[in-house]
């Protein structure tokens, strides 16, 4: 963690921070094969149209959709076999889509094979050439571009002081460590500075503090190489951290686009709710409607009051979701002269569990009903006289600005 | 410290096993072979002397090693028949293996490409022909290849050729018998190197511009090299001693050093000359051998 932090701060001058729009003019010594394209006004730098892959009878990829814009840093996320990874292969070129387009700025590349797209993957396994020291791995690319010699290690030397690997160029990939195997490959598949570089679960293979460090790390690189990646991902946290905005995706569909924020506070679906962080549930019907609120009568939680979606609801058998952190406990409840105060749901149980993660502690409140409903709550203070313990009777309360509701 | 003590004594003898094989059955023999080797030949039976009598005590012992002397292998140098012998079992020995290399690396990655489940189907095809007899394998093809022959029969029958064609007792029949009989030797340790190699390394050549037929240069042939490596030495080295092969289809103009050996052991009876030309090739043989196990180190490390 402690060599990054000034590495953000103060950019190198050997990077080409030059803003990536339209192309970089570096992509036409690059990639002779595909010249640079007039890019299409109102157009994204890549549109996903209607693309499916089916593996024998298995939908891997089912007729999806999707706009990427030049400069984003886009994340693909999902449980595995959701056909996320399909998805990337298939804008690499290792699949061939069943049917649909994929036009990258405005040309369909569906059908050209991998060696002649102007896009790069960088693979989860890493793939590194084991026969081949790291100079040249990085330099393979660019060799296969043609271009000249006296570039080719130029730009190696970039490539290489870019992931700071100084100093390791003669060495064979079994003499790295896993984290520098992780940095040549991404500077290999930046090297030919790609339209759009692809990433497989990158950081998979890496301990959690190198990984969260080498997170800082890409989203700085891309910022400064203003280069729109692609990031595969199970790890919602990953996401998160490094995207500007997430797909999640499911049995071969995106279920939700959106900014990080968006997909936490906003999630468009129940199983959307349930996949990106901790959230408690509640099933039941509408049964009326005042002002801007809408009154939900469950089975476990009494009648909760909640904002009306921007959305209208259409059915009547909703869920409402509730993030645990947005959940407070007392053991009154909140101060009754409060604006407001008769539409804040309050409900009543026991604490049966109280589990101190250091930041946060996550208590399970027992309600009177049955259901165990989950409260975290930060550690602001180092002796917290507020503390719960288990078997105390509180009150959980929360807004119903806080609550999200999901049709069923 | 006690789990290791029970299997310590069946450990040592595991690892002293092999000495004794090697001792027993390849330092003891070559003893006998290299004294033979420098002895002289005799109308005797054994047909050599001295012969060492440790019934006649010590005197007659230390006499015995006086006599032997480097005369056989004088003679090997001399003698043009041995060092065309030698010359001509190096060039056979290196055309075939080029031969068999050509053929063998396109069906090593044949195999290696198909479905999983073709994969074994392919392995036995190779390995089937082994379960019938080699020297029955050679016979049929000198039927093949002999003067009314099947495959004169056949290209009479086509007009290909107006008369029979002279394929035994030549160069070529003796090829297709050292290709015929060793391709599994080449092909198996190709497919093994071929199989293992991870596929996203092909993948990863694509995405950065490799052709197909690039990314086969650049990667999958590099790779593959310590399996060419092993397959080439592992025909080389039994093809330079080769005897049945060249002895059944090539012509008599020629010989192979393992034909030599015979000559002198069973027809001229001269066991010290035939000896000596023993351990000549032997000694033509260690780097080979020492290449061999080399590369097969460095492929242990890699995979460790």
């Amino acid at each position: 963690m402690t060599e990054q932090s000034p590495e953000i701060e103060t950019p190198k001058a050997e990077v080409d921070t030059e803003p990536a729009k339209p192309v970089p003019p570096a992509e036409a010594a690059v990639a002779p094969a595909n010249p640079p394209i007039e890019p299409v006004v109102d157009m994204p730098l890549l549109r996903i149209e209607a693309v499916g892959k089916k593996f024998g009878n298995f939908r891997a990829v089912d007729r999806l959709s999707l706009d990427i814009r030049a400069g984003e840093f886009f994340a693909l996320l999902g449980p595995s076999g959701c056909g996320k990874t399909t998805l990337l292969r298939m804008l690499a070129g290792f699949e061939t889509p069943d049917e649909g387009r994929i036009l990258l700025d405005g040309k369909d590349i569906a059908q050209v094979p991998p060696h002649l797209r102007p896009v790069n993957m960088m693979f989860q396994n890493y793939a590194l050439f084991p026969h081949l020291s790291v100079r040249h791995n990085i330099a393979f690319g660019l060799k296969r571009a043609g271009m000249a010699r006296r570039d080719i290690a130029a730009r190696v030397a970039e490539m290489v002081s870019l992931v700071k690997l100084d100093g390791m160029e003669k060495r064979k990939p079994d003499q790295l460590s896993g984290g520098q195997k992780q940095r040549v490959a991404l500077a290999r598949s930046l090297a030919r500075r790609p339209q759009v570089l692809l990433l497989d679960e990158p950081l998979a293979a890496l301990d959690k503090k190198l990984r969260e460090s080498t997170q800082l790390e890409l989203m700085d690189l891309q910022r400064r190489l203003g280069m729109t990646f692609i990031i595969v991902t199970h790890d919602q946290e990953e996401a998160m951290t490094m995207a500007n905005r997430i797909g999640v995706m499911d049995a071969g569909r995106l279920e939700q686009v959106a900014t990080p924020r968006e997909l936490y506070e906003a999630p468009r679906s129940r199983w959307v709710a349930e996949f990106v962080g901790d959230v408690n549930l509640f099933d039941g019907e509408v049964s009326s409607r005042e002002h801007n609120r809408l009154m939900i009568s469950t089975r476990d939680a009494g009648t909760l009051s909640v904002v009306q979606p921007r959305e209208p609801i259409t059915k009547t058998a909703v869920s409402v979701a509730i993030r645990p952190e947005k959940v407070k406990l007392s053991r009154r409840g909140p101060a009754s002269d409060a604006d407001d105060a008769h539409a804040i749901n309050r409900l009543e149980g026991v604490v049966t569990d109280v589990s101190y993660l250091g930041g946060l502690t996550v208590y399970k409140v027992k309600l009177d009903s049955g259901t165990v409903l989950r409260s975290s709550m930060a550690n602001t203070a180092r002796l917290d006289m507020d503390a719960y313990a288990a078997g105390q009777r509180v009150v959980a309360w929360f807004t119903p600005d806080d609550c999200v509701v999901l049709e069923q | 410290m006690s789990t290791s003590n029970i299997f310590a004594r069946p450990a040592r003898l595991a690892t002293i096993a092999p000495y004794v094989w090697m001792v027993l059955f390849f330092l003891v023999p070559f003893g006998f072979v290299l004294k033979i080797s420098l002895s002289q030949t005799a109308i005797a039976q054994p047909p050599y002397v001295p012969l060492f009598d440790i019934t006649e005590g010590w005197a007659a012992i230390k006499a015995a090693f006086g006599q032997l002397s480097l005369d056989n292998f004088r003679l090997l140098i001399s003698d043009s028949l041995y060092i065309a012998s030698y010359l001509r079992s190096i060039v056979v020995a290196v055309t075939s293996t080029a031969i068999l290399l050509l053929i063998g690396y396109p069906i090593a990655y044949g195999m290696a490409r198909l479905p999983q489940r073709w994969q074994p189907i392919a392995m036995m095809l190779v390995i089937v022909p082994f379960w019938t007899s080699f020297l029955i394998r050679i016979y049929a093809w000198i039927n093949i290849l002999q003067h009314d022959g099947l495959l004169n029969k056949i290209l009479l029958a086509l007009h290909v050729v107006s008369a029979p064609v002279v394929w035994l007792s030549t160069d070529s029949a003796m090829y297709l018998g050292i290709v015929y009989s060793y391709l599994p030797f080449m092909i198996l340790p190709l497919y093994a190197t071929l199989t293992k190699m991870d596929a996203s390394l092909l993948e990863a050549a694509s995405d950065l511009g490799a052709s197909p037929r690039e990314a086969f240069w650049l990667v999958t042939f590099p790779l593959s090299l310590p399996g060419v490596g092993a397959g080439a030495l592992l025909c080389l080295i039994p093809i330079v001693g080769e005897f049945v092969i060249p002895d059944l289809l090539a012509g008599s103009g020629s010989m192979m050093i393992g034909q030599t050996l015979w000559l002198e052991f069973f027809t001229n009876k001269d066991w010290p000359v035939a000896s000596a030309a023993a351990i000549a090739l032997l000694l033509l043989l260690i780097p080979p051998l020492l290449l061999y196990d080399r590369l097969q180190r460095r492929t242990l490390e890699g995979a460790g």
